[in-house]
């Protein structure tokens, strides 16, 4: 018999065992962001052109080892935590085979750390891609298989949760919105993890010499089936988040299931086709390929994304009209909870993935576009708007409610917490930004010295360019100082914060299952004229940005 | 709540709210004339990226550089002892990548067409034409053969921005374009 504790805020009930992997999941997750974090600042003081920090050799192992460790455990540790906490306490389930999911965890942090080594020996510095016929140590390849495969097992844990949750009757109808969101990222990550599987398997064999050659091409057509369709996950899992956090702050219902639950479909459909984001200027590959996998089919995806980019904040002044923030376009917007992290962190995530991220990903993800784009800095400012501004800036939000809900315990540096998602939100974006800038001017990705001191000939750019990757340098080390504030934050909750109640209380949660807002989110009850308001905003932006691109191609040598 | 079951156990057949057909319509339409754009800049368009290319042995691409340096040398290039090379307007010029260097160096004329071949002896490199910022890919074992038109006179210098080893910063090659 599962045993369970019934949680004294929502009233819901608990599995341990399966708490218990949610914790050491979330916690190992934010270990690693912080060490990543740690090679990141050390990436940014190198690419800052007045420090330029590190030697060539180390700038290029710390580049590969914050690659790995941010994109790919940092990320993954938390949207296993995620995965379980929706399908075992959303659902009060009792988690599917836990000791499955610590053979799972063990996997995942052995492989993390055998990868980890590798790089750190220095014989590895082929960058998170690893593009063939380029060679790392055997072990960097089968660190990342082991990690897979723990992944993998995670994966099945939470679909057989759900099965369970099914048949023991836990839960009555269709899935919740926010699990539903997460089944999506499920089906997305075992996709994924298949392709990198695929891919590494044969390329370990090759690096210790079973196989004679690998295709490059083919490499990276498959090894992109992994490396972009995991940002896919990272996607679905913190729109779910988003969905979440409304919800728990607001007491906020979807304005249609249908809608939201369609948004969703697409994804599973459309998102995880696309790979050839980073093959569009690949020789041997069609066009006819190409645009239609770069735009997930006719940008029905983006459909998606655009329509949770609506529905996420209407759905909170849909909520907050409800208790009464009536007066003009914005006062529920206004009147929202600006000083509670759990928000701030939210709604900055929204902004900054949608009007950042997003426009700048599906601008350069034009065939034609990117050949303007490709392989320059434009491109990690654009992933660093997508998954540091939206996918962890969003986690760093939940975990701000997980901490005195799951963890029970309440926030260590309150103020420190309260101002930490401004900090975080304002420094990644601005360095995003100001990254793009300089790879619209040419600036490459992955590049030690933009001044080519050591190479035979001289090459000049613009000063803008210099401009911009100092200010890209000073707005890179505000975000790791945000990063670090985080992990003070959530580390120092848990080993110093005092301690909360196990006694169930009858205080609802914030707002939590007011039966007053069940009756919004049909036609004809409340409009959204605000959120309506933004999302014209960024339609607009989006289509001028759009175009403005097209423009600087245009302007550039015919090619054909 | 989203984090509840719908409330309304037969959600899919609520009515939808207006301003959320609204929306999801203007996504649409705006999702299509961008899907539209790539086929029509085809069609329309000055730059596109080629769909021509070919398999090769490196040692193959390499004699057929050598060929063409031998024949269009002009002078050498002062910094790197390269040789510069001329080929006649509206033929085909060979670039080669290989660690760490761009090998030879072009001179191609203004508003002339040339039939612009690119391939790697070893491991992947990154074309990154500046400041025109052009940028393809180049692999081993494929050749690409792109048509290229420059609009500028001047010096341009070729980044490779795929990262290929340590001495990756140092890979920097030139292109003229006269008047």
């Amino acid at each position: 018999m599962a045993d369970f504790r019934t949680c004294p805020v929502t009233g819901l009930k608990v599995h341990l065992e399966g708490e218990k992997l949610i914790k050491w999941n979330a916690v190992t997750a934010i270990v690693f962001l912080l060490i990543g974090g740690l090679f990141g600042l050390l990436v940014v003081l190198t690419r800052w052109p007045e420090v330029h920090l590190l030697p060539a050799d180390l700038f290029y192992m710390a580049l590969t080892a914050h690659g790995a460790l941010i994109l790919v455990v940092w990320i993954v540790f938390f949207e296993v935590a995620v995965l379980y906490f929706c399908c075992t306490v959303l659902l009060q389930s009792r988690l599917a085979t836990p000791k499955w999911g610590w053979v799972g965890y063990w996997l995942m942090l052995i492989g993390t750390l055998i990868t980890t080594v590798a790089v750190l020996q220095g014989n590895s510095s082929v960058m998170f891609t690893s593009y063939v016929p380029m060679q790392a140590a055997p072990h960097f390849y089968l660190g990342l298989i082991l990690f897979a495969v723990g992944a993998l097992i995670a994966c099945f844990i939470f679909m057989g949760t759900l099965v369970i949750a099914k048949d023991e009757k836990t839960y009555e109808g269709s899935l919740p919105l926010v699990v539903f969101g997460a089944l999506v990222a499920c089906i997305i990550a075992i996709y994924t993890i298949a392709s990198g599987a695929i891919i590494l398997i044969p390329t370990f064999l090759w690096s210790v010499g079973y196989i004679s050659h690998i295709d490059p091409l083919m490499y990276k057509v498959i090894w992109w089936g992994f490396g972009h369709s995991s940002q896919q996950i990272n996607v679905s899992a913190h729109i779910a988040v988003w969905y979440a956090i409304a919800a728990i702050l607001f007491g906020a219902k979807p304005l249609s299931e249908k809608v939201s639950r369609m948004a969703f479909l697409l994804y599973i459909f459309f998102l995880q086709i696309a790979s050839a984001h980073h093959l569009l200027v690949e020789p041997g590959l069609s066009s006819e390929y190409k645009i239609f996998n770069t735009s997930y089919a006719m940008y029905l995806a983006v459909l998606g994304s655009m329509i949770h980019g609506l529905t996420v904040p209407g759905c909170i002044e849909a909520a907050q009209r409800q208790k009464g923030f009536n007066k003009g376009l914005f006062e529920w917007l206004r009147k929202a909870p600006w000083g509670n992290p759990v928000f701030s962190g939210m709604f900055l995530s929204l902004i900054l993935f949608g009007f950042l991220g997003g426009i700048s990903g599906v601008t350069m993800g034009v065939e034609q576009i990117n050949i303007i784009i490709h392989n320059t800095i434009y491109v990690p400012g654009h992933f660093h708007a997508t998954v540091a501004t939206g996918t962890t800036l969003a986690f760093m939000a939940l975990t701000y409610f997980l901490i005195p809900t799951l963890f029970r315990r309440s926030l260590a540096f309150p103020t420190m917490a309260k101002w930490q998602p401004y900090v975080f939100g304002i420094g990644m974006g601005m360095a995003a930004l100001f990254m793009m800038g300089a790879g619209t001017l040419g600036v490459s990705r992955r590049h030690w010295d933009i001044a080519f001191t050591d190479a035979a000939l001289k090459f000049n750019h613009p000063q803008a360019a210099w401009l911009m990757m100092g200010l890209a340098g000073i707005f890179g080390v505000m975000a790791v100082i945000g990063g670090a504030m985080f992990c003070l934050v959530a580390v120092g909750s848990l080993l110093w914060g005092e301690k909360l109640s196990m006694e169930p209380a009858p205080a609802p949660a914030a707002g939590a299952a007011k039966p007053a807002v069940a009756s919004h989110g049909d036609a004809g009850t409340f409009t959204v004229p605000g959120t309506f308001t933004l999302a014209m905003v960024f339609l607009i932006a989006f289509v001028l940005y759009y175009f403005v691109n097209w423009k600087y191609l245009a302007s550039t040598w015919g090619l054909s | 709540m989203s984090l509840t079951p719908p409330a309304n156990k037969i959600w899919w057949n609520e009515p939808v709210e207006k301003a959320e057909i609204l929306w999801v319509t203007l996504a649409l339409i705006w999702a299509l004339i961008m899907f539209f754009m790539m086929p029509v800049w085809h069609v329309y368009g000055k730059q596109n990226v080629s769909n021509e290319a070919y398999r090769i042995q490196p040692d193959a691409y390499a004699k057929k550089v050598e060929a063409m340096v031998a024949k269009y040398t002009v002078r050498q290039e002062k910094g790197n002892n390269q040789p510069v090379v001329h080929p006649p307007a509206g033929s085909d010029v060979y670039l080669l990548a290989r660690l760490w260097e761009w090998y030879p160096i072009l001179e191609l004329e203004n508003g002339k067409s040339y039939r612009l071949h690119l391939s790697s002896l070893d491991w992947q490199h990154g074309f990154s034409l500046q400041p025109a910022n052009i940028n393809l890919q180049v692999h081993p074992g494929i050749e690409m053969v792109v048509t290229v038109t420059p609009n500028a006179a001047g010096e341009y210098g070729i980044i490779c921005n795929e990262f290929c080893g340590i001495g990756h910063h140092t890979m920097l090659g030139k292109l003229y374009v006269t008047k």
